[in-house]
């Protein structure tokens, strides 16, 4: 029996997360990667100059973006072994739903390491505990779908050319600009005490993108397979 | 094969060259001087009509995309490849002549208007989508990668003119951002609208021959493959 959209989207995610769980070797690779970026920017800057507070978004968004491409490089990277793909593509599911599953996947992959980077962040930069942290995770979480939409589609189709890993990070960075620029605004925004209505801007243009990408990329998908 | 009835001699480019050097010549020195910006005011005509050449060629580029992904035709494929190749060319062009016109006239290089931003991201898309053409060898899967690219880039322009209209809605700059350009006088317009046309010119002869060239390799490559089989 053929699998409802959403029923195919929860198994390829499903998948891809008891590969990771059981090798955790990319997990725990990333989630270094970010605390340690975290750690080095913290000394490219004067702090008797920049206080941390004013520090800490963009360095936030900065480690999520390059720890983002990090996760995202390998998402189908795992399919290239022994063909894999091609037994994703001939299993009776839509291709929407390798997109949509693989995206899933990707999405609690990230989220995982926000939800220790972004502590991290409020430690090691001294920013003031209690709500402020869920409204970061709230607005990580916003910005990670657009980061993940946008990225499953490209690591789908750099693992196919001869430039995978050089070529990730050149198609997708300029696709990061509008997550990256209203995730940092709407964090500052908020961190500085001022009105939520003043961050409520950035949050549309976050909300926006998500839609407009996570729509677009699943269309863009089954054009990227072989035919 | 269609390179028999192609034309020996490139009557358009040459056309297009001579006109160029044609709207050069009466820019330099047949045309007034500006009162306020002096003769830095003259990198105008060769910055817009760049730019707007630029966005002909994008425009190309997102149209082909579409129709290759609906249609499967390799011609608009690969005058998709052409005119991405000529806009990189122009938009290179736009951010030389623009920062060297800022200097003297904004007292800086570069700063962080909506357009200037938009132009520097449209410069690194297309440098991408260049990049990409050229990291994939299967034919057909290179042109819808490529399709696939430029419609998305297309739908990621509005979202970038947005991050930065906000960002300088809400943080204003005191003093760097463009003032509404001066009607200008008739002799400058027609220096603008000669070069307007020369550019244009230019910009569909070379991607007319960008895509000539593209027929030739695309010819031998098959030949070559026949010749191995």
């Amino acid at each position: 029996m053929k699998p409802t959209l959403l029923g195919a989207t929860w198994l390829i995610a499903r998948k891809d997360l008891k590969i990771e769980f059981r090798t955790r070797t990319a997990f725990l690779a990333v989630l270094v990667f970010a605390v340690l970026g975290v750690a080095i920017f913290y000394f490219a800057w004067d702090s008797t100059a920049v206080s941390a507070m004013d520090l800490a978004p963009g360095v936030l968004w900065v480690i999520f973006t390059f720890s983002g491409l990090l996760s995202l490089q390998r998402s189908f990277g795992v399919e290239q072994a022994d063909r894999a793909m091609d037994g994703l593509l001939l299993s009776p599911i839509d291709r929407e739903a390798i997109f949509l599953g693989k995206a899933l996947a990707n999405l609690v992959f990230v989220a995982g390491i926000l939800l220790v980077t972004i502590p991290a962040v409020v430690v090691l930069y001294n920013l003031p505990f209690g709500w402020m942290l869920v409204v970061l995770f709230a607005i990580a979480l916003l910005a990670a779908v657009g980061l993940v939409a946008v990225g499953t589609l490209f690591s789908a189709m750099a693992a196919n050319t001869r430039l995978a890993e050089l070529l990730l990070p050149m198609l997708s960075l300029p696709f990061f600009v509008p997550v990256v620029y209203g995730a940092a605004q709407a964090t500052s925004t908020l961190l500085a005490g001022r009105p939520t209505a003043e961050a409520w801007p950035f949050l549309k243009l976050l909300i926006a993108f998500d839609l407009v990408f996570l729509f677009a990329c699943t269309l863009a998908f089954p054009f990227t397979l072989e035919e | 094969m269609s390179s028999d009835k192609r034309p020996v001699f490139d009557w358009l480019f040459v056309v297009a060259v001579l006109s160029l050097i044609a709207a050069y010549v009466r820019a330099v020195y047949f045309t007034p001087i500006e009162a306020l910006q002096g003769a830095a005011q003259k990198i105008y005509y060769v910055h817009v009509s760049a730019a707007i050449s630029a966005y002909l060629a994008l425009g190309v580029v997102a149209l082909m995309s579409i129709v290759y992904l609906w249609l499967h035709e390799e011609r608009a494929d690969r005058l998709a490849e052409s005119a991405g190749e000529v806009a990189l060319v122009f938009l290179t062009v736009v951010l030389t002549t623009g920062p060297l016109w800022a200097k003297p006239i904004w007292g800086t290089w570069w700063t962080w208007d909506a357009r200037l931003t938009l132009t520097l991201f449209l410069w690194f898309l297309t440098a991408g989508y260049l990049v990409m053409r050229g990291a994939v060898d299967d034919v057909a899967m290179r042109a819808r990668y490529s399709a696939v690219l430029g419609i998305l880039a297309a739908l990621l322009i509005p979202f970038i003119h947005l991050s930065v209209y906000l960002f300088n809605t809400l943080h204003p700059k005191p003093i760097l951002l463009k003032p509404d350009k001066p009607s200008m006088p008739s002799e400058m317009l027609i220096t603008f609208f000669a070069m307007w046309g020369a550019s244009t010119l230019l910009c569909i002869a070379l991607i007319g021959a960008r895509y000539r060239y593209g027929v030739d390799r695309d010819a031998l490559r098959a030949l070559q493959s026949d010749g191995g089989a």
